[in-house]
């Protein structure tokens, strides 16, 4: 009895405002306000399941969209990241050339100032290498003769970042008399790599839209639901409800709606990379096999579902911003 | 508790709807206030509530001056004054209980304090068992009674009543008014706005009396 009656003073304090009431009574009015806004606004979704789940599929939709590709790029990222870019350049000696006149050939191209690395791959070599890695070994060994040429793999020095230098010696390799042809190995990775670079930059833009398109239905949901609500605001304010009170429900409905099409959007990415990993995996082990298809990780989905979160929140913010004012007690 | 001094309330559309209106009321006073339709009865409830602000004069409720109260203090001044309407204004998607209960879910109030007050002031007005039925099935009185023990939920020192028996018959009305009088015996003070003088007349209170926005008995 004694400690109801302290409760009863200390919640009355509370509420005329007065300083006083210690923290702690604070702290448990506080906690009630906001579990009382975190449940009402959770039953009220449920309450509404039809429409709520209608909106949410549609968010989800979208934030699947921009996380889907998301985890696209960096697919692809990871698979060029496997790939290392050089400026190497591979001459394909002439049939006739020897191996002993290779030698001279590639001493001298090493003495050249602007040649960093010169190897030789003999025919035999590059034989053996083609049928450890081709895949057609049984094939070659029928062969009588080794069909392959000599390679030499020249590396320029690192002070011919630029195209056209190395563009030009390419040119310059091609011409003489010893080379069949020559080539720069690499270089479609740099492509590679520069596609991707576009390819992320325009997630980021899709992403932030998407984002955007998240933060105007929730609001527009909001909207909505406030309306529904009008006369209830105007009954809590004309008991004495603070705004904070009445804003809190709908932040909450707001946050609900983006966590739930957060984890609905998770949900969508994930079933879809487990559609596409064994098709994946089947056409990597074609190749090298070293690809391994990336998910949704730890911290991608704690990103996901805090980014969704706070769209939502922020989206029910901006209506209860702009549109409470207009609700007022007549 | 209630302080009026030279109020006035011009409305830009309607023009004066109070002129100079001065009274004041104490602790556990309990009076009605009539006047013809349109005399500005609302309107002075509704600076009580401030639901309003007056265009000149002052409206001091426990000393504090409402026309001065900020924005963010509205609300707490509000808790002070339990607000009664003709149509009820009871959320009918919500329980009796629920009802009863938002004054303290503001407040900010535990569950179990919650139950507690909400049971007892349902018991003050006779409705007790009705808690989980929804305010659509009970009757016009029994919906007003909802309404006060949703007012005095909350032990604020003021109610206000506009027109609460407007939509009752006279027994209901007597019936109301009665329980508007139990709690002023214990210390609350009561204005209520109303037009039926019939009933008003047999009772032994103080009658404010507004004439096209003049305060003409007191």
């Amino acid at each position: 009895m004694k400690h109801e009656n302290r409760k009863h003073n200390n919640a009355e304090r509370l509420q005329t405002k007065k300083s006083g009431g210690n923290f702690i009574d604070k702290w448990h009015a506080y906690k009630n306000l906001h579990a009382h806004a975190l449940f009402s606004s959770l039953g009220r979704l449920v309450g509404t399941r039809f429409s709520s789940a209608m909106t949410i599929v549609v968010l989800a939709i979208a934030i699947s969209l921009a996380s889907g590709f998301y985890i696209l790029v960096a697919n692809l990222q990871q698979l060029a990241g496997n790939l290392v870019s050089s400026n190497q350049i591979s001459l394909f000696l002439k049939d006739e050339v020897s191996e002993i006149r290779a030698r001279s050939f590639a001493e001298k191209i090493r003495q050249n100032s602007d040649i960093q690395d010169v190897k030789i791959i003999s025919k035999e070599q590059a034989l053996g290498e083609f049928q450890a890695y081709s895949g057609f070994g049984d094939a070659v060994k029928a062969l009588e003769k080794n069909p392959l040429p000599i390679v030499i793999q020249v590396l320029p020095t690192n002070s011919f970042e630029n195209e056209q230098a190395l563009e030009k010696m390419l040119e310059d390799f091609k011409r003489l008399t010893e080379v069949d042809f020559a080539q720069m190995d690499m270089q479609w990775v740099k492509r590679l790599q520069s596609i991707i670079e576009v390819a992320r930059r325009g997630v980021t833009l899709l992403s932030l839209l998407l984002g955007a398109g998240v933060l105007f239905i929730t609001a527009n949901t909001i909207r909505l639901e406030l309306h529904n609500r009008k006369d209830e605001v105007i009954i809590a304010k004309l008991v004495g409800a603070t705004n904070n009170f009445i804003h809190r429900p709908f932040l909450y409905s707001g946050f609900w709606i983006g966590f739930f099409s957060g984890v609905s959007a998770w949900f969508i990415v994930t079933i879809i990379m487990l559609i596409l990993k064994q098709p994946v995996e089947n056409l990597s082990r074609l190749y090298d096999g070293s690809f391994h298809l990336l998910f949704l990780g730890f911290l991608d989905t704690l990103m996901l579902l805090f980014i969704s979160s706070v769209l939502g929140v922020v989206g029910s913010w901006i209506v209860l911003h702009f549109q409470l004012q207009q609700l007022k007690p007549e | 508790m209630l302080k009026f001094e030279n109020v006035s309330m011009r409305y830009p559309e309607a023009g004066d709807v109070l002129r100079n209106v001065s009274f004041d009321l104490k602790h556990g006073e309990m009076a009605f206030l009539t006047g013809h339709s349109g005399a500005g009865k609302s309107t002075l409830l509704k600076l009580i509530a401030v639901i309003e602000r007056s265009s000149r004069g002052r409206v001091l409720l426990d000393g504090q001056n409402l026309n001065e109260a900020k924005d963010r203090q509205v609300p707490y001044i509000r808790r002070k004054v339990g607000l009664i309407f003709q149509d009820y204004k009871l959320l009918q998607d919500r329980t009796v209980f629920d009802n009863v209960a938002l004054p303290l879910v503001i407040a900010g109030y535990g569950h179990h304090e919650v139950s507690r007050r909400v049971r007892a002031s349902l018991s003050k007005v006779g409705l007790l068992g009705k808690e989980r039925k929804y305010p659509a099935v009970l009757s016009g009185g029994e919906q007003q009674r909802v309404g006060i023990a949703r007012a005095v939920v909350n032990k604020p020192p003021m109610i206000l009543a506009d027109e609460p028996t407007g939509n009752l018959d006279p027994e209901l009305s007597a019936e109301i008014m009665h329980l508007f009088e139990q709690f002023q015996q214990v210390g609350v003070t009561v204005l209520i706005a109303t037009h039926d003088i019939a009933l008003i007349s047999q009772m032994d209170h103080r009658i404010l009396k507004l004439d096209h926005g003049q305060l003409v008995t007191s």
